[in-house]
Parts: C-alpha cells; structure tokens; sequence
C-alpha cells in the first residue's frame, strides 16, 4: 500500500514535468505565429535611456492612435529603458530594437560600428543630428538651496554632497561631466591642469555614483543622500513634478546643449519588416503633437513655436554643444575611455 | 544551510536530555537578554521590512493596489516567472537527483571535482552567470552570428531567462539530497539489486521513496529562490516590459518611475508567495521527520 503512494508521488512530479515542457513549448509557438502575421499588426521594440520613460508613455499611446486611423493596422510598442550606455551594449549584444532614442550619438555609433546594424551616417537620416528634441543639464538642490549653490565652482567646495552616475555607464553623466569641464574650461581659460583639478574637486564631492541617471534620482529625491543632483533638465523637473514642493531647480549660467538621438536600426527592421512604421514612429516625434509631448515632459523642443510657448519652463543660457569638444568621438576617447581624463581625476572613496 | 537542516532533525531530542541538567543552565538574566537580543534583531530586520511593504502597498487604498497587480505589464511579469519557475524547477529536479544518485551510490575518479562543480552557482555571483550566457548567445557571442541567421532569441528573450535561472538555481535539489542520500547508504540498494531488481526498478522502488521528502524540500528551495532570482535575470532580461521582465525585475521599474505603492504591492505579492513557500518547506520538514 505504501509502496503505491510513493509511487503515485513519483508520477505527479513527472506528468508535472511533462506539462511544464509542453506548456514552455506550446507558448514559443504561439510567439511565432504572433511575428508572422504583420498585417493585422505590428509590433515595435523601442531602446531607450532612464529618463525618457514618461515621455515615451505618452508619445507611444499618441502614435498607436495616429498609425492606427491613418492604416488601420494596430501597432503594439514595446519599450526597454536602462542606462543608454547599457541599452546600447544590449542592443549589440542581441536585444532586437527597432528602434533606439538613446541619451547621446555615441551609444548610437557603438551599435554602428560593433555590428553594423545600421549605417554609420545614421544621424543624418532625421533632421537636426536626427535629434527631435534636446536638454540641457542642471541642478536639482534640497528645498530654500540651503547650501547656496548657484552655479558649478559651488559643487567643488568641501561640505557639498554631489549626486551625479557613473559617466563609463550613463549618457546623462557623460553630459554631466562635460558641462562641468566646459565650465572649467572657460573660468580657467583652456589650463587643462587648472580644469583637471576643478574635476578632481568636483567628482570627490560625489556621495554615490549610480550607474543611471534614473538611479542617480532615486539617490537624490528618494534615499535623500546629497545636497545637489546633476541632472537631466527633463528629469530635474519631472522630480520636482512627481514629488512637489521639496526641491528647487538651479540653473548654473553655462551648461551643455544635450541632443539625445533617435534611429532606425536598418539591420533589425529589414529582418522583421518593420521599417515603414518604424520610420513613421520617429518622424511623428518632429510633428507638432510629438513636440508638444515632448515639452509637456520637459525636453526642449525643436520647433521654435512650442518652444516659444513654454518658454517659462525653459530658461536661457549659455550652451556649448558637443561639437566644441570636437564630437562624440573625440569627446569619448580624451574624457570616458580607460586611462581618459575621468580615470585620471576620478578617485573611488 | 543542507547540512543545518538535518542536524536539525536530529538535535531537538538531543537537547530535551540537556536542558535538564542544572549545571549547564545558563542565568536566567542570560537567557532574556539573549532572547530578547534575538527578537529584537528578527523584529528589527525582517518583521519591520515585511510590514512595510505591506503597509506601503496598501497606502494608496485597495484600488491602486488592485489596478498594480492587474495592469498588463505586471500580469505579464507574473505569467512569466511562473512560467520560468514550470520550466526551472522540474529541470533542476531531474538533474539533482541524477547528479546526487551519481554522487552518492557510486564511486569513480574525479568524483570530488564533480562535487566542486556542482557548488559553482553558489560560489559565483548571479551577475557573472548572467554575463556568461550574454558571451555564449549574446550576437557576439560564440553561437550569436548562427543564431542571428536562423531567427533565434535566446538571450533577451525567455530562453535566456530560464537558462539564467537554471545556472543560478543548479544546486539546490543536488545538493539537499547528498548528504541525504549518503547517510541512507547503499545497502537497501544493494539488497535489491542481489533480489534480482534492475538499476531503474531500483531507482524507482528504492531510492527514490527514500528521498521523497529531501527532493520536496529541495525543490521548494528552488523554486523560491527561482522566483526571486534578480542578478543574472537583469542582465539577460532586456528589460522588455510586459514581455521579458520578471516580478522583481517590474517592482525595480515600478519603483524607478516613483510608482512606489505599484511597486510595493507587487512586492507584496512575491512576499505572500515567499510565506507560503516557507510553510509548504515547514509542513514538509516536519512530515519528513514523522514519516
């Protein structure tokens, strides 16, 4: 009798593996059929970056409802956001983006030239650098700015607490430190020791260095750790939006024009015939309704009307671009590689 | 954690014939403080954290945390980790209990460095395993160009989830039956054998009553640690909502967008599984003893 139980025990466990088996196979088929059929619809996988996550809620329900009256064809877009320097080595490594709207060109060049996945001169393709809107980078202090910090030499005093991620995983952070460097650069007239101490001074002050610009904030606005955050101008007020009253956004008088780009990855679409409406999806961000989305999630739009009418949210000053750092390239070999300047300044406590 | 649990088994008789002996008792005032110290340090470590997830999941009112369970992309993650677990848990089954069986029963060279390997999930962080299925199936990897040209995901896709999982949960069921299965010895197996039964009969007949209860135990291990598995799912998750993110997985994007009564109501959900996890391990502990 007792021998029957174990036995019956012994056959629950195998038909459960039996089911487990079937079930995993039975459910890859079903994805199969779903890639097959894209007339009915289509499905977009969109690469993107930390900050972009809102925006891109609102502008994806925004496009569905355009493709789908000027088609009739549903369209389903899936959205992946992380670190753009880790989205991007995603994408090389096998993530199947349609498309990606990363934090700065050079993740975009990465994913050109490890692969080939799409042109090298991608970033004509779309108008201005294939960049339909840009930000700038600011600060995020505690409520009353208790620590009176007006503008990039303040980061650099002794009792200041910087939150800022880590520039070899983050776009936000190359952005970030560039700025800085473009400040330095400018008080110290082009003495590179001078600049280099100035970062030095700077990135000692950094409490913790997240690898996004999302966990950056988290840092910030949630655990309370600092007394500044740099960041996102976008993401600086959407934390002053999610979370009220408790801080003020500082704008220091020279900063970096950011243009976070978006492409097609040809090699993707072509193998999954999505290129129409992937084409489509990224020119809508150029149209007025995806500009007004955007300004409506702090990103600073191209079209010089809707930036004209939320021009309070988006104070003037003074910008260089990445082009005065001779380009992503350039700006990446001198700055973020091994042995680059951030390695010879930055220190870990 | 293997070996605790079956000096446990055999310790509470052990220390009713201890206690009785007024020379080995502690002071009283010794006794309080250590319990007190043990209380404090449980309430202050586990009680506090699990109550506020509870109490944070629920801060917006039932109806958040409804609508946080039941939007797509958290159904979706739900359905995924269970299908992770369905395939997981029965995989590690099969090959703990080959893997312990071989160890156990039989001798033969290399036996020790079969034993190692067997512990190497343990030793090596989550994350690594994660990068390493990235190195083999990642498009760069060793299989990536072949891969790419027959249409096949494995990584950043489920495949590579349950792979992850698999690697990272690999010892659980092995290594709860080894020492197991070597205090049983060899002998009832011998003894049915030499009555004329096959290897298989013997397995069936045999060994694998005598495990039942080391198996489940293993097994539920498995399984919540297959549940809970972050590391090396992030890595070769992709982090494609509401198709390749995993309940823990959604809770970090949950919580990353300031949705943190979503986040924790999700997390709620994983804790209720992780208690009646415990409860199914205490009722099969306790069944294993009195059988």
């Amino acid at each position: 009798m007792k021998k029957r139980k174990h036995l019956f025990q012994s056959l629950v466990l195998i038909s459960a593996l039996a089911l487990a088996l079937t079930g995993c196979s039975s459910s890859s088929s079903e994805t199969n059929t779903g890639a097959q059929d894209t007339k009915k619809s289509v499905e977009l996988l969109n690469v993107s970056y930390d900050p972009t996550r809102e925006l891109y809620e609102e502008f994806n329900k925004d496009f569905i409802k355009k493709w789908k009256d000027e088609t009739g064809q549903d369209v389903t877009i899936k959205q992946s956001h992380g670190g753009s320097g880790k989205q991007g080595r995603a994408v090389i490594d096998g993530l199947e983006a349609d498309v990606v709207t990363l934090a700065l060109a050079y993740d975009i060049d990465e994913i050109a030239q490890a692969r080939g996945l799409l042109n090298k001169d991608w970033q004509t393709e779309f108008e201005n650098n294939s960049t339909p809107y840009t930000s700038t980078i600011v600060f995020l202090v505690r409520k009353g700015n208790p620590k009176g910090i007006k503008n990039w030499d303040d980061l650099t005093k002794d009792d200041v607490s910087v939150i800022t991620p880590n520039p070899k995983t983050s776009g936000g952070a190359r952005w970030n430190y560039l700025a800085a460097w473009a400040y330095a650069e400018k008080l110290y007239k082009n003495d590179e020791a001078k600049i280099k101490e100035f970062m030095k001074a700077l990135y000692s002050n950094v409490e913790v260095l997240d690898s996004g610009a999302r966990g950056a904030t988290t840092t910030f606005v949630e655990r309370n750790i600092g007394d500044v955050l740099i960041a996102w101008e976008n993401e600086a007020y959407l934390s002053l939006h999610e979370l009220g009253d408790e801080f003020d956004i500082i704008t220091p008088s020279l900063s970096i024009l950011a243009e976070p780009p978006v492409a097609i990855v040809d090699k993707i679409v072509d193998k999954k015939g999505t290129r129409e409406v992937a084409e489509a999806y990224l020119k809508h961000l150029y149209s007025d309704s995806g500009q007004e989305i955007a300004a409506k999630n702090y990103y600073r739009p191209r079209n010089e009307k809707i930036l004209a009418k939320y021009q309070e949210q988006f104070p003037k000053l003074e910008l260089v671009s990445i082009d005065d750092f001779g380009g992503w390239a350039e700006a990446q070999a001198k700055h973020f590689k091994d042995g680059g300047t951030f390695d010879e300044i930055y220190v870990p406590q | 954690m293997e070996q605790s649990t079956f000096i446990q088994q055999v310790a509470p008789e052990k220390n009713n014939t201890v206690t009785k002996s007024a020379a080995l008792q502690e002071p009283r005032f010794v006794r309080y403080t250590l319990i007190f110290i043990a209380l404090a340090f449980l309430a202050f470590f586990i009680v506090l954290p699990l109550v506020s997830i509870f109490t944070t999941a629920f801060q917006k009112g039932v109806d958040v945390y409804v609508a946080a369970i039941t939007h797509p992309d958290a159904l979706a993650a739900i359905k995924l980790t269970l299908t992770v677990v369905a395939v997981a848990v029965p995989l590690n089954a099969i090959f703990g209990v080959m893997a312990a069986w071989a160890l156990t029963k039989f001798n033969f060279k290399g036996k020790n460095l079969l034993l190692t390997i067997v512990d190497l999930p343990f030793a090596v962080s989550p994350v690594i395993a994660g990068v390493v299925f990235i190195l083999l199936f990642g498009s760069q990897g060793l299989f990536g160009d072949w891969l790419f040209e027959h249409d096949i995901k494995i990584v950043f896709a489920l495949p590579g989830i349950v792979l992850a999982t698999v690697f990272v949960t690999l010892p659980f069921v092995a290594r709860e039956l080894i020492p197991l299965m070597q205090t049983q010895g060899t002998s009832e197996e011998e003894a049915s054998i030499s009555l004329g039964a096959n290897g298989f009969k013997t397995f069936w007949h045999v060994t694998l009553p005598n495990i039942k209860w080391g198996l489940l135990y293993g097994l539920i291990l498995c399984n919540a640690r297959a549940i809970g598995e972050f590391g090396a799912v992030s890595v070769v998750s992709g982090h494609i909502r509401g198709m390749t993110n995993t309940m823990p997985l959604h809770i970090e994007i949950l919580y990353n967008e300031y949705q943190f009564a979503a986040a924790f109501a999700v997390a709620s959900l994983m804790s209720v599984i992780a208690i009646i996890t415990l409860i199914v391990k205490d009722i099969i502990a306790w069944k294993s003893k009195s059988v």
